[in-house]
């Protein structure tokens, strides 16, 4: 049994490896995609680009204005000295931002009236408007401190402290990167399986494999394995990446991270077989993979957070095995969390893993034409 | 002159033998109704999930409050959390159970209320309030923060007025949110997932269908008749266009009127730009399907160029002008980038020609590209 399963084995990695271009595939794409999203998947934001309108004479503006170009989170594009300025500046997103300071504001200011800066931000991406803003207020804040200190006024009742924690620096690469282990694992392993069994289907060939002495729970395991084997290299190899390229810390316990993969993998293969033995050509098997994966990525918590979903769409995610993973893999990494805590994100994975897998051994047979 | 007579006929299209190719196509749409599901069903189910699902705005933020003393101050203090929609406030009474909390990760935030609070507050003032907030998700975690400064801030002005003791900041940001002032992330995040989708339809409508025809032998037989490649590549393009702007409608349709996304910039602007970016996402689509040779390679290829890139590097998600240069030089072969732009400006912003213009140009010359490559590789195998 274990030959006849080692033999199909075999013979599914040089359907999938002697091919050069399926082999480039599967191979080159993901380094590739792990180096760029490495770096381009942030909400940080540096070096906003902003302009300055300044109509006030006075030190106490010009002290603002140095603090925020000081700033590494913004950079200085142009000062302008007009209203009518501001809106082509803004529409062409030439500028995200522009800071006004009134005429009388260094003047209110010393007599402590209200001084009043003004800030228009482009709304188009509405959370990088948000992130800019709180940039904007605690520069403003600082400033406020300090010139409450220099000019002796009292301090308010109650003052915040905060601190993050995990994550003191809101690093959001921190979030991303350990995120980009299950995302292109799971690509990997769709890649690898979903069109498998219905590539075989098309040909014909799968029927011989049937009326081989192979039993389809061995035909389910060989078919399995290549997915597993090559899903168990792409994912330790950017692991690695992701600790010792991009210095992600990993504060947990490395076996509970691959309990994780396995489970994750195993849910996935399963996922993928389902798929392609459901379909009965190629082409059926591609669009039934970008079906799950589109969906399975983009509601996973990946880059939106899951409790921003509506309820309903939350109760959706209990399916979706990437969430899971994701969990793990951002606890393992940033909170360091081992076994104990993790237990509620391993069993859905192997419920669905065997599942998956169980429909599609029973597909083989039940399912040809 | 016989000669020169034949090759006139090969430089232009016969109009007679692409209707022939264009029906011999719809034909086959139509009766694999697989392509029909993915042009008009697919966009609808996906909007419909993603406009729901995907989110940047955090509210109902689950966060401990840790009271070591209660009095008059803090129950005043907790009002302002009670009453905020941003969150949803646990009292505990020590800090090791809020800690506890955050651990497990049912709460994302604590503040805590010292037993000095009170007395702090009302003598010499500077009470401190010490703010944890989980930072693994460092967005999120921003937002909150920004929204318990908002708390405080409140609480500030509302116990000054109370207490008759004016409260002085120096300087006030007023801020002025352009083009989206209540700051509704779904109405970035709506055109954005558009542009998404309809990289996928594209890719998803043409991957295969010219690698098919390779891999069943029908090329071979193509190539034998009269029918000449630019004529093969028109037939293949048009009906997927004609439902690929189908789905688009829709998706238009759904935007506006379901997730009420405002659609400030002209329609014909709108229908201008998604054409082009319609026939680039094709002829994409065809030049896999051409390079791949076989399905099944086509297929992997269709997964790993379209998909990921338009989510990650067209700005739909994550801003493109805060990657390093290197990796923004990189954007710019990605045809998603310039339809997510081109989308956000028309849906939000309205006509703003420089961006339409510089977006409309870029996708034409990728499409003129990718045509040209198609043709190129198609002759070559004659």
């Amino acid at each position: 049994m274990l030959r006849r399963i080692i033999a199909l084995m075999v013979k599914e990695f040089l359907a999938l490896l002697t091919d050069k271009k399926s082999r480039m595939v599967v191979i080159v794409p993901p380094v590739v995609q792990l180096l760029i999203f490495g770096y381009a998947a942030s909400f940080n934001l540096d070096h906003v680009p902003y302009a300055v309108y300044n109509e006030d004479s006075g030190r106490a503006s010009r002290d603002l204005l140095a603090k925020i170009q000081g700033s590494p989170n913004f950079s200085l594009k142009t000062v302008i000295r007009s209203d009518n300025e501001i809106a082509p500046l803004i529409d062409t997103q030439k500028v995200r931002v522009v800071v006004h300071v009134e005429s009388k504001f260094s003047e209110n200011l010393l007599h402590q009236r209200p001084a009043e800066v003004q800030v228009i931000v482009d709304g188009r991406n509405s959370n990088t408007a948000m992130v800019v803003l709180n940039y904007m207020n605690s520069i403003v804040t600082d400033f406020n401190q300090q010139w409450a200190i220099r000019h002796g006024h009292s301090p308010p009742p109650a003052r915040l402290y905060v601190r993050f924690w995990f994550n003191s620096a809101l690093d959001s690469h921190w979030f991303v990167i350990p995120g980009i282990v299950a995302l292109l694992t799971l690509v990997v392993t769709m890649l690898v399986t979903a069109l498998s069994v219905a590539r075989e289907r098309e040909a014909g060939t799968f029927d011989q494999l049937l009326v081989t002495p192979m039993t389809p729970l061995e035909i389910l395991i060989a078919k399995a394995l290549p997915g597993f084997i090559i899903g168990t290299i792409e994912a330790t190899f950017i692991i690695l990446v992701v600790v010792f390229w991009f210095h992600v810390p990993m504060r947990g316990s490395v076996a509970a991270l691959y309990l994780g993969l396995f489970m994750f993998l195993l849910s996935a293969v399963g996922t993928g077989l389902m798929i392609s033995s459901l379909a009965v050509t190629q082409q059926q098997g591609l669009l039934g993979a970008f079906l799950f994966l589109v969906p399975t990525i983009i509601l996973s918590g990946f880059a939106t957070p899951i409790a921003n979903m509506p309820p309903v769409v939350q109760v959706l995610t209990y399916i979706n095995p990437m969430r899971y993973f994701l969990i793990i893999v951002r606890s393992v990494f940033l909170e360091g969390a081992s076994f104990d805590l993790l237990w509620p994100q391993y069993w859905p994975m192997a419920v669905m893993g065997i599942v998956t897998l169980a429909t599609a051994g029973w597909l083989f047979r039940r399912r040809m034409y | 002159m016989n000669v020169q007579k034949q090759r006139g006929v090969r430089k232009g299209i016969n109009i007679m033998r692409l209707k022939g190719l264009i029906r011999k196509e719809s034909y086959q749409i139509v009766r694999d109704p697989s392509s029909i599901a993915i042009a008009f069903v697919l966009p609808m189910i996906l909007l419909f999930l993603f406009g729901y699902g995907v989110s940047l705005d955090a509210n109902y933020v689950p966060i401990a409050i840790v009271v070591e003393h209660q009095s008059h101050e803090t129950s005043d203090f907790l009002a302002g959390f009670r009453q905020s929609r941003y969150f949803v406030p646990v009292i505990v009474t020590d800090i090791q159970a809020a800690e506890q909390a955050m651990i497990e990760g049912s709460v994302d935030g604590i503040v805590w209320l010292r037993e000095n609070f009170g007395k702090k507050r009302l003598g010499t003032g500077d009470a401190p309030i010490g703010v944890f907030v989980n930072g693994v998700d460092a967005n999120r975690a921003r937002i909150i923060e920004g929204y318990v400064r908002g708390v405080w801030i409140k609480w500030l002005e509302r116990t000054s007025i109370e207490s008759g003791r004016p409260l002085h900041i120096p300087v006030e940001v007023k801020a002025q949110i352009w083009f989206n002032a209540q700051m509704r992330s779904r109405n970035f995040l709506v055109p954005g997932l558009i542009a998404v989708i309809m990289t996928l339809i594209g890719a998803l409508l043409t991957a295969m269908v010219v690698a098919r025809e390779w891999e069943r032998g029908t090329m071979e037989a193509l190539m034998v008749t009269p029918v000449q490649v630019r004529e093969i590549i028109l037939g293949k393009i048009i009906p997927y266009f004609i439902m690929g702007m189908g789905g688009m409608t829709l998706s238009v349709i759904m935007a506006t009127w379901f997730f009420h996304v405002p659609l400030r910039g002209s329609l014909w602007v709108l229908f201008a730009g998604s054409s082009l970016f319609l026939v680039t996402a094709l002829s994409m689509g065809l030049l896999i399907s051409v390079v791949a040779k076989t399905q099944f390679v086509a297929g992997q290829v269709a997964i790993i160029v379209t998909f990921l890139p338009a989510f990650i590097l067209s700005g739909f998600i994550f801003d493109i002008s805060s990657m390093p240069p290197i990796i923004q030089t990189m954007t710019h072969v990605i045809a998603a980038r310039y339809f997510v732009s081109m989308l956000q400006t028309v849906f939000l912003a309205g006509d703003v020609w420089p961006i339409i213009i510089y977006d409309g140009l870029a996708l034409t010359a990728m499409a003129l590209l990718f045509l040209m490559i198609v043709k190129k590789r198609m002759k070559k195998r004659l």
